[in-house]
């Protein structure tokens, strides 16, 4: 079983958002990165299907020299090798995103049984870069999975809904894309980290597109300005808070 | 004119359409609206009293539940039957993954989430990035807009208008179009009073300060005496305290219940963007500095052990 895993270099940003003076981008100086959670479960998922039917393990990614970190970081959990599509710092929309994924599968030697994607980035989230890679790879997809078995050449899933679960079914060779929540990612053990060092990580160049979809500058979104009323301390602010709960009609 | 995908489930209207139906409204052009399977066309009246003048339904043998590279077959040869100038949808995991395929097809650009449009050459959308933290301004370079509302940037408003005219079409579906299809269901987990995170009116929230998975007995009592449910943050899913299903944020559930009570959750932005839209929040953390507070509308300072289970009496007092 041969699966590709594609990620995405993403900052790391727990508190608030910070932009930079041309209002284009978040102020990454301060920040760690990382790969989305997805994305983990996403790799996690590849290990245990290689260990369990044998096999190899790539990971893809389209982003600057420095998501090298994050492949290796990766690696490190027991990917086989990876590859890096170097972009110049540019801009990329998911179309060409896309389009550089499929060019480089396509150019892979190996015919990928299973292609795993995390269901939306933390950063970006535009739901399409996975599904325009299934059209054209002609590979059915299957989106948003917290659950997956492989059988007989087949990917059962499950996605969860509102009202329980479905169950999905994906001839190989086949995409989804998968949910925190799918597995518990492991951490890198010590020899891991240590072979990750030498694994191969591809470099190449990627051509830059003319998007289609162009950022034109972020804002921080409003919140509520005033803050919270404070009721009082402990058990005795209660009877204030029942008032609240009268008035709010939720009693 | 604009397209507007409204989706259902077996026939039952996702209500986050409505608010896809209103926002398209905004646009002032005539409103058609779509349905993939025959089983949408009951959806004909409240589509039409939401500004819909038709309602397009995509009828098929292999259309028989969800199958959404189908729905994108559809929705391109409706594009190309009535050149609107916009697709528009619910920002559902529905809507979008229908767009996506719609969008694959044409190979034409798509917005996701957005907030605001405005259409023109080039079109320009504002579109939630970074779950909602962050609004991006972008422009949209081809002609037919392909577009996701962001789900509570719009308030459903009903324009009083009638049903709309049903207008039936088959979609030409290719083998690969169907492979990829609901199969088969179960109703999930069960949940407290068997109220879903996401049509909760209450929500029960717990964080890290409720200390473990014994502590969230007090959580349940509350919210099951205020019909609501029980959620809670990432740290609490990934100790195993409680399942995935009820975590709230931008990778679990995105919520918007009338009364969300959040006990011992700090309030880290992805938290956040998954319960900002409540109607009202309630915080009870012992660090009146908690960022939480920033968002939420009451507070009590204290330890949540000792404010809950006082709650929880006077709650039930109160009902008598
Ligand atoms: C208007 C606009 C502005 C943008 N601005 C920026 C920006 O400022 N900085 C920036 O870095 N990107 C930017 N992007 C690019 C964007 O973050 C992604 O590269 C791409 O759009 C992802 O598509 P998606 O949103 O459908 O998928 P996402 O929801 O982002 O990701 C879904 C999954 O696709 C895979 N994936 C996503 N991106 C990649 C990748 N590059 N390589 C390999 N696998 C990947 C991962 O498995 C991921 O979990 C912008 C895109 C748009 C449309
Ligand atoms: C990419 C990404 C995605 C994420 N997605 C999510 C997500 O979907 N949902 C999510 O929740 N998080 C998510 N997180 C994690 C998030 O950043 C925080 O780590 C998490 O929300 C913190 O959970 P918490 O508030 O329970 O814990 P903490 O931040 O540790 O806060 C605990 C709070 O409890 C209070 N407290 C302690 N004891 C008591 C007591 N006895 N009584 C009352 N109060 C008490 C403390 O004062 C503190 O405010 C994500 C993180 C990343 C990087």
């Amino acid at each position: 079983m041969d699966v590709l895993v594609c990620l995405k270099r993403v900052p790391l940003a727990g508190g608030t958002l910070i932009l930079t003076p041309d209002a284009k981008d978040i102020e990454t100086k301060h920040l760690g990165f990382g790969i989305s959670p997805h994305e983990e479960n996403a790799v996690e998922a590849g290990v245990q299907l290689v260990e369990q039917m044998g096999g190899t393990l790539t990971l893809l990614t389209l982003g600057p020299s420095d998501a090298e970190e994050q492949l290796r970081a990766q690696l490190a959990i027991g990917a086989t090798r990876a590859v890096l599509l170097e972009t110049d710092g540019q801009e990329w929309d998911p179309q060409g995103t896309a389009a550089a994924l499929v060019d480089a599968i396509k150019a892979e030697e190996t015919q990928f049984d299973l292609i795993i994607f995390g269901a939306e980035s933390v950063d970006s989230a535009g739901y399409q870069i996975h599904v325009r890679v299934a059209h054209a790879l002609n590979r059915p997809i299957v989106t948003n999975v917290k659950a997956m078995k492989i059988e007989n050449g087949v990917a059962s899933c499950e996605r969860v809904v509102a009202t329980g679960r479905e169950h999905y079914e994906a001839p190989l060779p086949a995409i989804v894309t998968v949910r925190d929540g799918l597995n518990i990612p492991r951490y890198p053990s010590v020899p891991g980290r240590m072979q990750a060092r030498k694994k191969p990580v591809d470099m190449k160049k990627a051509e830059p597109r003319v998007p289609k979809l162009e950022k034109l500058n972020l804002t921080i979104a409003p919140s509520k300005s005033t803050g919270a009323e404070i009721l009082g301390n402990g058990a005795d602010a209660v009877p204030a808070l029942v008032e609240v709960l009268k008035k709010i009609g939720a009693l | 004119m604009i397209l507007v995908l409204v989706d259902h489930d077996r026939g039952e209207l996702d209500p986050l359409s409505l608010r896809a139906l209103t926002a398209a409204r905004k646009l002032g052009q005539d409103i058609e609206a779509v349905v993939i399977g025959k089983d949408g066309a009951g959806v004909a009246g409240v589509v039409g009293e939401y500004g819909a003048k038709v309602l397009h339904v995509a009828t098929h043998a292999d259309i028989t539940d969800y199958t959404p590279q189908a729905s994108g077959r559809a929705l391109k040869d409706l594009v190309e039957k009535l050149n609107p100038a916009a697709v528009i949808a619910a920002g559902s995991p529905r809507g979008n993954e229908q767009l996506a395929h719609l969008a694959a097809f044409l190979d034409a650009p798509m917005a996701s989430d957005c907030s605001s449009i405005t259409l023109g050459s080039p079109h320009v959308v504002q579109r939630a990035r970074w779950a909602g933290n962050l609004i991006e301004e972008a422009n949209v370079h081809s002609p037919l807009l392909i577009a996701s509302i962001f789900p509570f940037s719009t308030e459903p408003e009903s324009a009083n208008a009638g049903a709309a005219t049903l207008s039936e079409f088959q979609p030409i579906l290719e083998a690969s179009d169907t492979v990829v299809r609901v199969l088969s269901r179960d109703s999930g987990e069960s949940k407290s009073g068997g109220v879903t995170l996401t049509d909760a009116k209450v929500i029960v929230s717990g964080g890290r300060g409720v200390g473990g998975p014994e502590g969230f007995s007090k959580l349940e009592e509350l919210a099951a005496l205020m019909e609501g449910t029980v959620g809670c943050s990432r740290v609490v899913t990934a100790s195993g305290w409680r399942p995935h299903a009820e975590q709230v944020g931008q990778t679990g559930s995105k919520v918007a219940p009338d009364l969300y009570i959040a006990c011992g959750i700090s309030g880290a932005m992805q938290h956040i963007a998954g319960m900002k839209n409540s109607k009202t929040i309630v915080v009870i953390n012992t660090d009146p500095e908690a960022p939480i507070l920033n968002y939420a509308d009451y507070a009590i300072i204290g330890d949540l052990h000792q404010v809950l289970p006082a709650l929880t009496s006077a709650v039930r007092e109160a009902k008598g």
